[in-house]
């Protein structure tokens, strides 16, 4: 009982977390039909933003000027580079974007090293909140919770409330439409990549003190924000919601469980040895397959079910 | 009877000059390939360049494989994330069998080793392929790099057959040879590297001639109009995939042979990538573009990497700029030049070309400048590398060199703007005389 009220909490955490990228990523990808690569980027260049802000001024101002920052980027992006690229297709667009991801890496590391820094959480925060049954809650996993949910309620209602959201959930499924109905398209691209990225670039502001701030974190991160979006399905933010929680939960609890199939069979009376056919498969502990199940999760939805979760139409 | 051999005789002989003319680009690559070391060649020691010879059978086993993905990416329009699980799965089963061979399991010629990665490779294609290939587009992208970090995890999981972080060591020498050859020198190892990347770019060739190569491409112009001609576009990608790992199975086997160890990271994503970049940067749209740019990346790789450790940033900007201005990439660009060169008046081109090479070249010695003091820096300053032009040692931390590389790059932006609009002008004027004397565009 006690690890599984710890481990949902902690997945909560991480799945609110994943939702905060996976959001922009996924209206991004209906909308834009445009497969992200640097979304991931924006991520780990929030985090960075965020620990050199933070060094000079203080972790605050940096919550708020380093999404800002990521959004900027990304509405450049957008309107120099995949506006461009566009005419190209949709390949042309992810290379594009995949180019992008390959270089953000790259000056990332010159410009900050090859080791993780010590991006730390505040002071102020670093204490713990409640504990339950005797291990210690932080109280920064709490903020965490909080701030994803504000920006949850934020996006809900900026989608459901303004005249903007209207536009652009009409264009999630029906882009062309919008634009003969005389909506400048071209300017909702943007602006939703620039929200896209900047929410991103949120993510990793709280999120690289969470987890390690180092370079190779867009690349780890990246693949399982877009199982999370094909997970979800396209075109629908609540089924983004949903599929992050599950993944969050599934990676926290797949650490905690420390079983594999030999304990299994092992109810059945069967005992798996070293002589066993194929028992380096059998006794691969599930925390060590805990990684792979994202994967092999993104494997079978668009085999089985390319539709997603919630999703309108095809990934 | 008589008449008879009268007549074929000069037939061969007139064809063999044809079969000449036909296929003199093979010919001169063999011999240049077979050239180059002894370039290299250190006559006072009396031995090849090792590094040389590395770098010259990189080229070879990366090209193979760049080719083999780009049997799926430029001919049958299918983008894969992934396409390095079949090098590498290729390259373990060789250890395995290079193993088995020199444990007298069985006897199997070094010269051979090859077609057990390519073997390998295609029944790993065929597994996978038969899950992969039944989306395509984006959801094909994605499903394949789902696969590629499985396979990634899997090496790093299962000792038995991938030999966790240390990979499978094995031993070329295993003295089973059908030319008596002992492959205990690296130039033994290159010719027969060029052997054997000859004989897969010629098997790749006629393959795309084929009438699997040719529906592999309509597949990817329109699928749904190939359904209608009565083909399975499925079918069409799942035997294009299982080839292409065929393939990429043999620049795994060659990999495994010239450096007698496959570690995980050849499963990796970033050697996906790296296919990917070669492919793109020489060219996706014309064969020989993924050997181009083979070329360029490995030349990037193994020359920078000496220096610095930025190879893998130029090559991306590279990819970029490619992406963004030449999707045809550098055959592509090589093509657009065709109609004036029909007119007979790629003359007329030098003197613009002439004139945008120096503000390029300005352009790029900033940037590279700029590049070089940032990863100075911070990678350089904690691998305690410094730089020294002319014996005068450049601080990174000082101002006066990041100015100069900021002035370089800005006044070579500016200059190349001006320089680019006469040469646009130029370009369009001879391009509209081609199309009024009706040659294609």
């Amino acid at each position: 009982m006690e690890v599984f009220l710890v481990s949902l909490l902690n997945g909560l955490v991480y799945g609110m977390l994943l939702f905060m990228l996976a959001s922009g990523l996924t209206l991004i990808l209906s909308m834009m039909g445009v497969l992200n690569f640097a979304h991931a980027s924006a991520y780990m260049l929030g985090a960075y933003f965020a620990f050199t802000i933070s060094q000079h001024i203080g972790f605050w101002p940096a919550l708020i000027i380093a999404p800002l920052l990521c959004g900027l980027l990304g509405a450049m992006i957008e309107m120099y580079g995949l506006r461009r690229v566009h005419r190209n297709g949709h390949i042309a667009e992810l290379l594009f974007t995949f180019g992008l991801a390959l270089i953000i890496e790259k000056v990332v590391q010159m410009t900050w090293g090859l080791l993780p820094v010590p991006y730390r959480v505040p002071a102020g925060l670093d204490f713990p909140l409640f504990s339950i049954y005797g291990t210690q809650f932080p109280a920064y996993r709490a903020f965490m919770l909080l701030i994803s949910l504000l920006m949850f309620g934020a996006i809900w209602l900026g989608l459901t409330r303004t005249r903007i959201g209207l536009v652009i959930q009409a264009a999630l499924t029906h882009p062309d439409m919008v634009g003969a109905l005389g909506h400048n398209v071209p300017r909702v691209f943007t602006t939703v990549f620039a929200a896209g990225t900047a929410l991103a670039g949120l993510a990793g502001v709280i999120g690289g003190n969470y987890q390690v701030t180092e370079p190779a974190m867009a690349f780890t991160m990246g693949p399982i924000v877009f199982v999370v979006v094909v997970f979800g399905g396209l075109g629908s933010l609540t089924g983004c919601f949903i599929a992050s929680l599950m993944m969050g939960l599934i990676q926290t609890f797949a650490v905690v469980l420390d079983y594999s199939p030999a304990d299994l069979l092992r109810q059945f009376g069967i005992i798996v040895t070293s002589a066993t056919p194929f028992h380096e498969v059998l006794t691969v502990p599930l925390p060590r397959v805990g990684a792979l199940l994202p994967f092999l999760l993104l494997i079978l939805i668009l085999v089985f079910k390319p539709r997603g979760l919630m999703g309108t139409r095809d990934t | 009877m008589s008449a008879d051999t009268t007549s074929t005789a000069p037939l061969a002989a007139a064809r063999a000059p044809a079969l000449l003319r036909r296929h003199w680009l093979w010919l001169a690559a063999i011999v240049l390939a077979l050239a180059i070391p002894w370039l290299f060649f250190d006559w006072s020691k009396g031995r090849h360049s090792g590094f040389a010879l590395t770098m010259l059978s990189e080229i070879g086993l990366m090209s193979v494989f760049a080719l083999s993905f780009n049997m799926l990416m430029g001919q049958t329009g299918l983008l894969s994330f992934g396409h390095a699980i079949l090098f590498g799965l290729g390259g373990y089963c060789t250890a395995h069998t290079l193993n088995a061979a020199k444990a007298g399991l069985f006897w199997l010629p070094v010269e051979l080793i090859p077609l057990a990665g390519g073997l390998g490779g295609l029944v790993f294609g065929a597994v996978f392929g038969y899950v992969v290939t039944k989306q395509r587009a984006t959801a094909f992208a994605m499903i394949t790099m789902g696969l590629g970090e499985l396979v990634a995890a899997c090496a790093l999981m299962f000792m038995g057959f991938f030999g966790g972080e240390g990979g499978i060591s094995t031993d070329r020498v295993t003295g089973q040879s059908l030319f008596g050859i002992e492959y205990s020198t690296p130039w033994q190892v290159y010719c027969l590297v060029v052997a054997w990347t000859v004989i897969a770019t010629m098997l790749m060739r006629l393959q795309t001639q084929t009438p699997l190569g040719r529906m592999a491409n309509a597949q990817r112009d329109n699928f749904e109009r190939t359904q209608f001609v009565g083909y399975d576009p499925r079918m069409i990608r799942f035997y294009q995939f299982t080839l292409s790992g065929f393939f990429a199975g043999i620049g795994g086997a060659l990999y495994v042979l010239v450096y007698e160890i496959v570690t995980f990271d050849t499963v990796a994503a970033a050697k996906s990538a790296t296919a990917l970049l070669a492919a793109y940067i020489g060219g996706a749209g014309s064969f020989l573009g993924p050997f181009l740019g083979t070329i360029v990346v490995v030349l990037l790789q193994s020359g920078v990497s000496l220096i610095s450790n930025a190879w893998l940033l130029y090559v991306g900007v590279l990819f970029i700029v490619m992406v963004m201005f030449a999707p045809g990439g550098i055959m592509g660009i090589v093509a657009r030049h065709e109609p004036i060169a029909r007119m007979g008046r790629l003359g007329e081109l030098a003197v613009p070309y002439a004139r945008i090479l120096p503000p390029g070249l300005l352009l790029v010695l900033g940037f590279v400048t700029l590049v070089e003091l940032a990863q100075l820096a911070t990678i350089g300053s904690a691998q305690n590398k410094s730089l020294a032009i002319g014996g005068q040692p450049i601080d990174p931390h000082n101002g006066l060199p990041w100015a100069i590389g900021a002035a370089m790059l800005v006044a070579g932006g500016l200059w190349m703007r001006r320089e680019a609009r006469v040469f646009r002008a130029r370009w369009d004027a001879l391009m509209e005389e081609a199309k009024a004397r009706g040659l294609p565009v």
